[in-house]
């Protein structure tokens, strides 16, 4: 049998304000514990709210920048429950009339793009962090009161890939309109995912389970992989999908039961009091929208017109709102922006991958990326040595134009000097210079490679085949 | 009857509150008289009518994005019913 | 003279103006007061002599933008004063100090006025008797063995039988205007964002507002400008300018058009409060006024929709008290859920139990749109029905309480009849209208009977100056019980 795996994601997302949703408590990650907390944020009695404008305004870039359309009334609504690191015994959240709904995220899948539909983005109030002992809890507030985005996908996504894609897409986006740190690490940035599976073709939904604490985007990957097999076999053996909320433990890679006596949730949602709702006014989004950055596929769209380069190339270098704007740099005193690309995606990327890092990180300065490509078009080095400039320009951060001195990396320039390089290598290769003149045009491949190592690939490639061709 | 002693229960249980066999006794009664009353309500026609949850037609009511003094840990804590050093304590939580 | 404790707060700063007498001296009379007086009432829960004495020796020097300098104030449980105990007269607060002021008492402090104490209420304000505080019944000071009313019970009584100048209280339901006039004093509620109720530890987030109980109207007035006005700190506070309400309200009443709604004048009423109002209505239709009949169709319902609307807020404005984070925690627990239920179960008393499960109820999943959402709905017709009423009149008139005084735990056993005797405050805080009570009247055995005069939103001025009017034209507000 078939079946079809049925995702939806929500993520938590807090939004870099100064201060905090609802009080003037900071906002900054790693202070000590409880010093960032007022009468407000704890909940105490008689304390009361006040909507920190700047968190709309974020939040209102996010939904639009997730093609969201946003409500023109919106309102607060409490979320009633009882757990420690919620002071009030309420979450502010919203519920009945919320930012904003209907929205949709372009997501590559096998190659194509797929519109993932985004159900609701709102606003609310992330809770305090517990610390389990082994006999008691502990609990700080610092982080009770930031503001948070709660964005709720359709269950459009259909396998753990779809997913990971998905979130690396969503990140991508939220990177270029800078709202968050979109740590997982440090929380700012969180995912809980609910998955069932179904025969293929089936209209119906399958029983869905709840998969909690996952701290990264691969996390998020194996833990969905491996509920969506366990699922799966499940249903092979006959047995019934319970749904419940399941627990992600990283170092096994497999989900568990919470086997809590929790009951049944009922929030008992009801329109907070003690706030006021919120009106978007033409001009207030308008002031917004004007101030919204370029988002990646306007900008690949305008990448593609303006320089020439593929649908793959620019659709690659908008994945990364930091790549994009290197580009750009790049492009902005070198004109070549085929072969910019081309580095780009090819062994810059390749040593970020490997070494996972981000662009920034490599903290190569464009003059000598740059520098270096006009070294190659010059003809002064090689591309082949420019591989290795590269990395050495990445690891000691100097001038390729130092570097390339220093190692005597300079392409041979002299003829002379390869001419006979290049009858050196005739004299002691018969066989292949036979084989060539019999028309095997495969060996004059190995003559220059001959050559290239005996010039320690100093020399011209094109102008070493142009020479062999001409002795030989 | 408007209430249930079931009902009662599981909402006893939604506002963690624990109840003795008489207070539920009790309470049920109690609740089911005024629930009774209540039920007049019932008698009007709101199809129509938009909820009232606020008096006031304010909207629009925000503050900017300013840091204020936090509360110093002294203060947090003074109140707390149990702690080590800067943080709340409280049951183990699973 | 009078002793000074029996003056009112206006009379007191004349004095003060002319400087016969100091600050010292009032809280001197006012303690001796108390000290007489108290043990019978226990109308004050917390109260610190030396505290008091601290406070009147640090007042700033005396100037001329301090309305209330040197006078003594009471505040109720329920307003949070910075590091002095602040229970809403709950054990499950107990020996909570916040660390914060509520905004009225920052601005109590920047007007020169001295605070004295806590006054007793019913637990969290959920009662008509104060009955239901952790720190037993208040006492009717007219007659020992009646209630005081409530929730503000402790604060009518206190001021009732001089043993305050004055108090702040606080009104969901008609919290500061029953007790009032049960005890024969002056009380306001104001209209909804008037007052900032930033500090004021919440019941029905929608319907609660700060007001002045007071000897007189002029005092009231006095009281109202000091605490109203525009607060950052809550969002449903309304930036209003505040008028000069003691000055203004010494204006004739010449021609207000008055309502006298049907619908208050129904069954249960009693006799004595029926006669006491009808006159009044006619001082008043002497003073200049035009009183007409006119009415409130949907009067009948409020009860039920207070007690769905008020109920809903406060499960979840009660819900904060855990044991988490301050107050009670029970220390029989094993879990930390069982932490919850304990601490709960120890701390409220029954009366809140009662209401958090109701509130609670009708907030449930499968009963929210048959009990909360339909009394969202008549809350609407409710509030039209005074919107109506506004257009046509710039008051309306009614008794304060369909009874005076009843007797401790007469209504103790049934909720529902002790419900009911809000019956006339209650349309008040769903229409977020303002009112005050005043005295009209005493019965035959001498039980306070008041007089509730509602305005539209933000024309506190204009009830209050009905109120004065009527006050100058009568001798109730000037009588004192004898205890």
């Amino acid at each position: 049998m078939t079946y079809e795996t049925v995702i939806g994601l929500e993520v938590h997302l807090q939004l870099k304000t100064e201060s905090k949703a609802f009080c003037g408590c900071s906002t900054d990650f790693g202070a000590p514990p409880n010093t960032q907390v007022c009468p407000v944020c704890l909940g105490f009695p008689g304390s009361l709210p006040v909507l920190n404008r700047q968190a709309l305004i974020l939040a209102a870039k996010v939904a639009i920048s997730l093609n969201c359309q946003i409500a023109k009334l919106i309102r607060f609504d409490r979320k009633n429950y009882y757990y420690p690191d919620l002071p009030k015994a309420y979450q502010i959240s919203q519920y009945s009339q919320p930012l904003s709904q209907h929205g949709c995220l372009p997501v590559l899948v096998d190659g194509k793009e797929k519109r993932i539909k985004i159900t609701r983005v709102h606003l609310e109030e992330d809770t305090g962090k517990l610390f389990h002992q082994s006999s008691y809890s502990l609990i700080d507030f610092n982080r009770c009161g930031i503001p948070l985005l709660e964005i709720v996908s359709e269950p459009d996504i259909n396998s753990p890939d779809e997913a990971y894609m998905y979130l690396r897409s969503l990140k991508s986006v939220l990177e270029y309109i800078d709202v968050s740190d979109c740590n997982m690490e440090e929380g700012s940035l969180r995912c809980d995912a609910n998955i069932s599976i179904r025969k293929a073709g089936s209209k119906e939904l399958g029983v869905k389970t709840e998969i909690k604490n996952m701290n990264s985007f691969r996390a998020v990957k194996t833990a969905l992989e491996y509920e969506e097999k366990r699922q799966i076999e499940s249903l092979e053996k006959g047995e019934r999908i319970v749904q419940e909320t399941r627990l992600y433990d990283a170092d096994s890679g497999i989900t568990e039961s919470m086997r809590s006596k929790e009951e049944a949730h009922d929030y008992r949602y009801f329109p907070e009091p003690d706030l006021v709702p919120f009106n978007f006014e033409d001009a207030f989004l308008k002031d917004i929208e004007n101030r919204m950055p370029e988002l990646p596929l306007a900008l690949k769209k305008r990448l593609m017109a303006e320089y020439s380069i593929s649908d793959y190339d620019a659709r690659c270098i908008v994945g990364d709102k930091n790549m994009a704007l290197y580009f750009e740099k790049c492009v902005s005193i070198y004109k070549k922006p085929k072969e910019i690309a081309n580095w780009l995606m090819g062994d810059i990327s390749a040593y970020i991958k490997e070494h996972d890092l981000t662009i920034n990180d490599l903290d190569l300065k464009t003059e000598h990326f740059v520098g270096m490509l006009k070294m190659i078009d010059s003809g002064l080095i090689s591309g082949k040595i420019a591989k290795s400039l590269l990395i050495d320009m990445i690891q000691t951060k100097k001038d390729p134009c130092a570097l390339v001195k220093e190692k005597g990396l300079e392409q041979i320039s002299d003829e002379g000097e390869i001419e006979n390089i290049v009858k050196e290598v005739i004299l002691e290769n018969p066989k292949s210079v036979g084989d060539l003149k019999s028309g095997k045009e495969n060996a004059i491949m190995f003559l220059v490679g001959k050559v290239m190592a005996k010039t320690k690939g100093k020399a011209n490639p094109k102008k070493v085949n142009e020479m062999l061709r001409k002795k030989i | 009857m408007a209430i249930t002693k079931d009902t009662v229960k599981y909402v006893a249980n939604l506002a963690r509150i624990e109840l003795t066999e008489k207070e539920l006794s009790h309470f049920t009664g109690q609740l089911d008289r005024i629930l009774d009353y209540v039920h007049k309500l019932k008698t009007l026609d709101v199809a129509r009518l938009e909820p009232t949850s606020h008096v006031l037609e304010m909207k629009n009511i925000y503050r900017e994005d300013k840091v204020k003094q936090s509360l110093p840990p002294s203060e947090v804590m003074k109140n707390a019913p149990a702690k080590e050093k800067d943080l709340f304590k409280v049951q183990k939580i699973v | 003279m009078r002793e000074l404790n029996t003056l009112t707060a206006h009379e007191l700063i004349a004095l003060l103006n002319i400087g016969d007498i100091s600050p010292i001296d009032i809280c001197k009379g006012v303690l001796d007061a108390i000290k007489n007086k108290d043990a019978k009432l226990n109308a004050l829960v917390h109260f610190d002599e030396n505290k008091v004495f601290e406070r009147v020796n640090a007042l700033a020097k005396k100037d001329g933008t301090k309305a209330l300098w040197g006078i003594p104030i009471f505040i109720k449980d329920n307003i949070c004063v910075r590091d002095e105990l602040t229970t809403c007269s709950s054990k499950i607060l107990d020996g909570f100090c916040p660390p914060y002021n509520a905004t009225v008492i920052d601005k109590l402090s920047q007007n020169g006025a001295v605070l004295m104490g806590k006054t007793n209420m019913d637990e969290f304000a959920f009662g008509s008797s104060t009955e239901t505080s952790c720190y037993g019944t208040t006492r009717n000071p007219w007659d020992l063995e009646r209630i005081p009313g409530g929730s503000s019970g402790g604060a009518a009584a206190c001021v009732a039988a001089d043993e305050a100048i004055f108090a702040l209280g606080s009104d969901t339901g008609g919290s500061i205007r029953q007790p009032a006039s049960l005890c024969g004093v002056v009380g306001l509620k104001p209209t909804y964002g008037r007052v900032s109720r930033y500090g004021l530890i919440a019941f029905a987030s929608s319907l609660d507002q700060i007001g002045p109980v007071t000897k007189d109207v002029e005092d009231a007035a006095l009281l109202l400008k000091v605490i109203s006005g525009h607060d950052s700190m809550d969002s449903t506070s309304v930036n209003k300018p505040v008028p000069d309400y003691p000055s203004l309200i010494k204006r004739d009443v010449k021609a207000l058009k008055i309502g006298i709604p049907r619908q208050y004048f129904i069954e249960g009423l009693d006799a004595e409060v029926k006669d006491s109002m009808r006159e009044a209505i006619k001082r008043i239709e002497d003073m200049g006024c035009v009183c007409e009949d006119m009415d409130l169709p949907h009067t009948e319902f409020a009860v039920s929709v207070y007690y769905l609307v008020a109920t809903a807020e406060a499960s979840s404005n009660l819900a904060r008290f855990d044991g988490v984070q301050y107050g009670l925690r029970s220390k029989q627990a094993k879990s930390f859920i069982d932490m919850y239920k304990k601490t709960r179960q120890i701390g409220f008393g029954d009366e809140a139990k009662r209401r958090i499960i109701l509130g609670t109820f009708a907030l449930s999943s499968g009963y929210y749109d048959a009990y909360y959402l339909r009394a969202l709905k008549v809350r609407t017709l409710i509030k039209r029905d005074f919107e109506d009423a506004f257009k046509e009149f710039d008051a309306i008139i009614t008794p304060t309480s369909p009874t005076p005084a009843f007797r401790i735990g007469e209504k103790t056993q049934d909720p529902l009849t002790m419900y009911l005797s809000d019956i006339f405050t209650i349309s008040a805080n769903l229409a977020g209208i303002p009112g005050v009570s005043v005295p009209c009247g005493f019965t035959r055995d001498n039980l306070p009977i008041g007089l509730q005069i509602l305005g539209s939103p933000f024309d506190e001025e204009t009830i209050l100056r009905i109120a004065y009017n009527y006050e100058q034209n009568t001798d109730w507000h000037k009588k004192r019980p004898k205890i």
